[in-house]
């Protein structure tokens, strides 16, 4: 496959990363080299193979349902950099109306 | 600096004994990591909280209040857990991983986190938000990675054992390169749960040790089916200190063939050429066997650990744990922020081809494509393990390169984890053994030999590895 040049900057956006100028000219090359190194993957026939999610096949498992022990809200709350009212504190989401 | 000097069934023997208190190993231990300056293997330790631990360890316990050093990626009850990132630097634990608790329960006392590659993302040692470590056999060489801290501190004599995790290569790599013990379990046989993910269908937590003796002492203290991990695997427990001292008599052991490659560097060839003929005197048959799809390892394996790694790190968001930028204008350049101050250069290269090999329209040639050719990798070793019972090879294709050598040629690092990548990605356990050393340039550098043996074959493992003498 011929891969159209990655756009790094709108990478990083979905990736939710800031990246400087330096940063995102430094990726683009790195990128490009890694990209173009894992397309030889393509070479390898693999029709009828079914892709390996997992090492060892897993399966659902069902647990009793019954109350056990988990963190605390303190504990969970305990490396929030910011906390109000037992809850997790955020910059506004939602725009006044 | 003052080393520990003795292994870990040593320290047992003479606890046991009443030679040494576990209040008394503990200050020892402590001392040793307040003395190891040169290497800088750990990040941070906690005196007092192994002390108190000491103070109630029971002698007759499987690993009778013996301090292990532990990776920074494993969480441990009241310390931090800072995966040698800046992202982490404010975090404490709030629980222990069940490895920790199990090897707490097992009477092991958790003593320093160990440096390491940011996130667990390098095989250098050299990626780290609190600097680089150093290899204690050749001060100028990198340790390894990314368990640099674990390798190194146990090298170095200023921890008796430790905890590292591997995800394509990170427990055996290191050993390797600081001529130690390493040994990465099946997938699911030690729970994850607790282990801060990096790629969650590849990580595994295992000793890192001085001997095999000791690994399999460690190895049996932290395995076990765990209900909070929902990959662990309810198998029966292997009973690894009985596979030592146990002959290899008729023992059939594959070399693949695309092991042998012109690619290594003769003092690896060396190695294995020599232990080949060892295993051969021991009553071992030494058979070919092949790995046809060997070369797509290393392209399977970025494309699906940092797939994964891209989902696995949008945790860190600075809302719920970690660092937090400081004046977030709002939501989202709080998130891009924190990230992009929060995160090393690995870190955020690796986050971003995960994010491009996951992104739309890219899914079925990259991501779908790496899962399937994983599959024949799985079916080579299929095959093999048909023929042999135990697959040897090389660890690493090199000895330690020098500090500062892979800086510019990323692909190239990626490459030298030909050999202990299809480990990870078919769940098989693996251990690297030292093997020799090559001197270049008037430094001695380790060289590490490396088995793989069917799921839950671990005791094999032990078995190979005691035979040899490790």
């Amino acid at each position: 496959m011929n891969h159209p040049k990655i756009d790094v900057a709108y990478i990083a956006k979905l990736a939710r990363i800031n990246l400087n100028e330096e940063e995102t000219t430094q990726f683009t090359q790195d990128l490009e080299k890694v990209i173009s190194y894992v397309t030889t993957l393509e070479a390898y026939d693999v029709t009828g193979i079914e892709p390996m999610y997992h090492p060892l096949p897993s399966m659902d498992v069902l647990r009793e349902d019954v109350v056990g022990e988990s963190l605390t809200q303190e504990a969970a709350l305990s490396n929030a950099p910011q906390q109000a009212q037992g809850q997790f504190r955020t910059p506004k989401v939602v725009e006044s109306a | 600096m003052t080393p520990l000097t003795g292994t870990l069934a040593e320290w047992r023997t003479r606890l046991r004994a009443g030679e040494v208190s576990p209040t008394e190993l503990v200050n020892l231990a402590a001392d040793a990591i307040e003395a190891e300056q040169s290497f800088n293997s750990f990040i941070s330790f906690d005196r007092e909280a192994a002390l108190e631990l000491a103070a109630k360890a029971d002698v007759q316990s499987p690993l009778a209040g013996i301090p292990i050093a532990v990776k920074d990626n494993i969480n441990v009850l009241g310390q931090p857990t800072r995966c040698a990132s800046k992202i982490l630097a404010p975090y404490v634990s709030p629980y222990d991983a069940t490895s920790v608790s199990l090897m707490k329960q097992a009477g092991g006392i958790p003593l320093g986190r160990t440096n390491m590659d940011e996130f667990a993302m390098g095989a250098s040692g050299e990626n780290s938000a609190y600097g680089l470590t150093r290899n204690p056999k050749a001060p100028e060489h990198i340790p390894g990675g990314s368990s640099s801290g674990s390798a190194a501190s146990v090298a170095a004599g200023a921890a008796i054992a430790s905890l590292g995790s591997d995800t394509g290569g990170s427990i055996r790599q290191p050993a390797s390169h600081c001529g130690i013990v390493g040994l990465k379990p099946t997938y699911g046989r030690v729970s994850r749960f607790g282990l801060v993910a990096f790629a969650s269908s590849l990580d595994q937590i295992g000793p890192m040790t001085q001997t095999v003796e000791d690994a399999a002492i460690l190895l049996q203290a932290i395995s076990g089916f765990d209900p909070k991990d929902s990959t662990s695997i309810n198998h029966p427990l292997g009973q690894y200190e009985s596979a030592l001292d146990k002959d290899i008599k008729g023992l059939r052991i594959g070399v693949p063939k695309e092991y042998i490659s012109k690619g290594n560097d003769p003092a690896v060839a060396q190695a294995v050429e020599q232990s080949i003929k060892q295993l051969q005197s021991l009553g071992a048959e030494i058979i070919e066997v092949s790995l046809p799809h060997s070369e797509a390892v290393v392209a399977a394996y970025y494309i699906i650990a940092c797939a994964e790694a891209s989902s696995n790190l949008s945790r860190f968001d600075g809302i719920r744990y970690g660092k937090r930028t400081d004046n977030p204008q709002d939501i989202l350049s709080l998130y891009t922020q924190t990230r992009e101050e929060g995160f090393g250069p690995e870190v955020k290269r690796r986050i971003i081809l995960g994010t491009y090999v996951l992104s739309s329209g890219y899914y079925d040639a990259y991501y779908a494509q790496a899962q399937k050719v994983r599959t024949l990798v799985q079916n080579d070793f299929a095959k093999a393990f048909g023929e042999v019972d135990l697959i040897l090879g090389p660890t690493s294709p090199t000895p330690a390169p020098k500090i500062g050598a892979g800086k510019l040629d990323h692909l190239q690092t990626y490459l030298a984890d030909i050999y202990t990548i299809p480990a990870n990605l078919t769940g098989l356990p693996g251990i690297s053994l030292p093997m020799g050393q090559s001197n270049v340039g008037g430094a001695n550098l380790p060289i590490g030999i490396q088995f793989l043996a069917p799921h839950f074959r671990e005791d094999l493992l032990i078995q190979v590895g005691s035979a040899l003498g490790k």
